[in-house]
């Protein structure tokens, strides 16, 4: 404490002799403690980057050194002579078309009741964000037993209500679904649903109260207050929920590898497959680039679109 | 709802107002409500808790036993003995430890630098940093695969792959693009006062972040710590395209491989694949137990600061 004594007389006069060679050292200071991410970046992310833009205009297969086929890879993928460029893709986007709509409610009407003043609240959150701890291998394996059609418990409990269950991950018809059901089992009550509690705890309560005495009911004060005042919050886990969702592989991989009949064949399952089991790493790399362009083009289109719908307190309402 | 309310309203406590118990029905409602919710979500542990204690007797039978006659736990210890899960949990640990105090380390040194110090190029490399967080993994897995082989295979004439040098690596040249934003959030709090007031007691900047700045940034060192190592825990991409030699492979991998060994017609073992899962994830939530409050904490600034 006598230190903070001191420093306070001392500050305005180191302030004020700020020379150029103080400057100076603090810019190489800067650089050298910043210098880890640095290296780090210029090493693991964009040197890789670089390489994969190259090499997805070539043929190579480790064995050999790279071969330039100029946009052949892009042209086997875009126009159709790989078959399941597109399918995965469709798929992929189906999967996250659904998956981050349903998430995003489940985790907000899941915040909106730990909001409320429940009676063992903490528990409730505790069980509500188990599931998102648990690792996703973990999970695949956990609901594939589930999902069992002859022995297992989802099968067993439709029968007690005189339904036979479908063959749920067997079945191509089912399996997308069931993958959808594990992935929002992980996700819905996890780092999502606490940010939007935070946001719903960041609401003021003024507003609440000035609105319940014009005689506004709960529904219409959720909708009119809390909802806007969420959409920066709302915003955020959209983004960040679209990446993960169309990064989707490992729930596939585990669980059905891929299958049945391609149903649950992803594009990363894809890049995947193309790279490390085929060995085709200049074909993957034009794979690599093409996720790349679908993720920077859809956040920026969320950026966009954000602008119509995301609203900043002390902001004017158009 | 309102004829119950009503109900007890008649059947009298003078004290409540029929307004107030409509109340009370809606909150036991809403509490129903909650509790049912969480029991869906709860309901997946309890079916593989209770398919890890059955006996292979009782595994294949439908409509399945809720709850096994009489509980195996000793199922947990046969997953030791059936496939090396001891050797994996080591694995695990030892990578995810080294992994996570290189995060820690260089996330602090780098957020350090981004918090206190005015350089040329800060702001556009923040913004990078930032940029960088929503970059999948998955685009540039592929050349770091290939870096990994070829890199050190020039140098020293051994490729890593099938080592754990590019699992443990990274983390300790980087430290993680979310792990420097979290620790710079934090750091940039702290008053400068305390910076300089050390500075004319002649501590250096390194000094300064040591034993002053970094004892104060305790809760988020938790958070990244805690962050990094379940990040590592759960790994899955990178251990499979990386290793391939069984006696390497940490949980993740241990337990796929687990999963699809091939089956001997004559012994079920879903029972002893339950308790491996659940094996796997029990340190996780563990961890989660008794870091609560700073995991909490942790989500919440990072999704809500910056």
């Amino acid at each position: 404490m006598a230190l903070k004594l001191r420093a306070a007389t001392a500050q305005g006069t180191t302030r004020r002799r700020a020379s150029s060679s103080l400057a100076r050292r603090e810019e190489l200071y800067g650089w050298l403690f910043a210098s880890p991410w640095i290296v780090g970046f210029l090493l693991f992310t964009a040197g890789p980057m670089l390489a994969s833009f190259y090499l997805g205009f070539t043929e190579y297969s480790i064995a050999n050194p790279p071969k330039w086929v100029g946009t052949a890879n892009y042209e086997q993928a875009l126009l159709g002579k790989d078959a399941q460029f597109w399918p995965s893709l469709g798929r992929t986007f189906l999967y996250a078309g659904m998956i981050v709509p349903i998430g995003l409610a489940g985790s907000l009407l899941i915040a909106v009741l730990l909001n409320q003043k429940l009676r063992a609240v903490a528990l409730f959150r505790t069980l509500f964000f188990l599931p998102s701890l648990v690792p996703i291998v973990a999970s695949a394996v956990l609901w594939q037993w589930l999902f069992q059609p002859d022995f297992g418990a989802i099968n067993g409990l439709l029968a007690l209500v005189g339904i036979k269950g479908p063959l749920w991950l067997s079945d191509s018809r089912s399996a997308l679904p069931s993958l959808m059901v594990i992935a929002l089992w992980g996700t819905i009550g996890g780092s999502t649903m606490i940010i939007f509690l935070a946001g719903l705890q960041g609401v003021p309560t003024e507003l609440h109260e000035a609105a319940s005495i014009d005689g506004a009911g709960s529904v219409q004060r959720f909708f009119r207050i809390t909802l806007p005042l969420l959409t920066p919050t709302i915003f955020f886990n959209v983004v960040i929920g679209l990446i993960a969702a169309l990064k989707v592989f490992e729930v596939a991989l585990v669980a059905t590898r891929g299958g049945p009949n391609f149903s649950t064949w992803f594009f990363i399952v894809h890049l995947y497959q193309t790279a490390f089991q085929n060995i085709e790493m200049g074909y993957a790399s034009a794979l690599a680039g093409v996720f790349f362009v679908i993720v920077v083009a859809l956040t920026a289109v969320n950026v966009h679109l954000s602008r119509r719908w995301v609203y900043y307190e002390g902001e004017e309402r158009q | 709802m309102t004829v119950r309310a009503m109900d007890r309203a008649s059947m009298g406590s003078p004290a409540v107002s029929p307004r107030r118990t409509g109340q009370v029905t809606g909150r036991v409602a809403l509490h129903l409500f909650t509790a049912l919710l969480a029991l869906i979500f709860t309901a997946p542990f309890f079916f593989s808790i209770s398919t890890s204690l059955k006996s292979v007797t009782e595994l294949h039978i439908f409509p399945p036993i809720m709850w096994p006659s009489s509980p195996q736990p000793y199922n947990y210890v046969r997953v030791f003995e059936v496939v090396p899960y001891g050797l994996f949990y080591m694995n695990t640990v030892i990578i995810a430890v080294t992994a996570t105090i290189g995060n820690v380390l260089c996330a602090a040194i780098a957020a350090y630098g981004f918090a206190r110090f005015r350089w040329r190029g800060r702001e556009l490399c923040f913004l990078i940093l930032l940029s960088t967080l929503v970059l999948p993994e998955e685009v540039v897995i592929i050349p770091k695969f290939l870096m990994f082989h070829i890199i050190p295979e020039m140098l020293f004439g051994y490729s890593w792959i099938n080592t754990w040098w590019p699992l443990i690596l990274p983390s300790w040249i980087g430290g993680g693009a979310f792990n420097v934003f979290l620790l710079r959030q934090f750091l940039m709090q702290l008053p400068r006062d305390l910076d300089e007031a050390a500075t004319i007691d002649g501590a250096g900047p390194f000094r300064i972040l040591w034993s002053i700045l970094l004892p104060l940034t305790q809760p988020a060192l938790a958070t990244v710590a805690i962050f990094s190592f379940l990040a590592h825990w759960r790994d899955f991409i990178h251990p499979l395209i990386y290793l391939n030699s069984r006696e390497k492979f940490p949980l993740s991998l241990g337990l796929r491989w687990f999963q699809q060994l091939p089956l001997e017609a004559s012994e079920p073992r879903e029972h002893l694949l339950m308790a491996a899962a659940l094996l796997m994830a029990l340190p996780c939530i563990v961890l989660f137990f008794t870091m609560q409050r700073y995991f909490v904490r942790g989500i919440v600034m990072s999704g809500i600061k910056g």
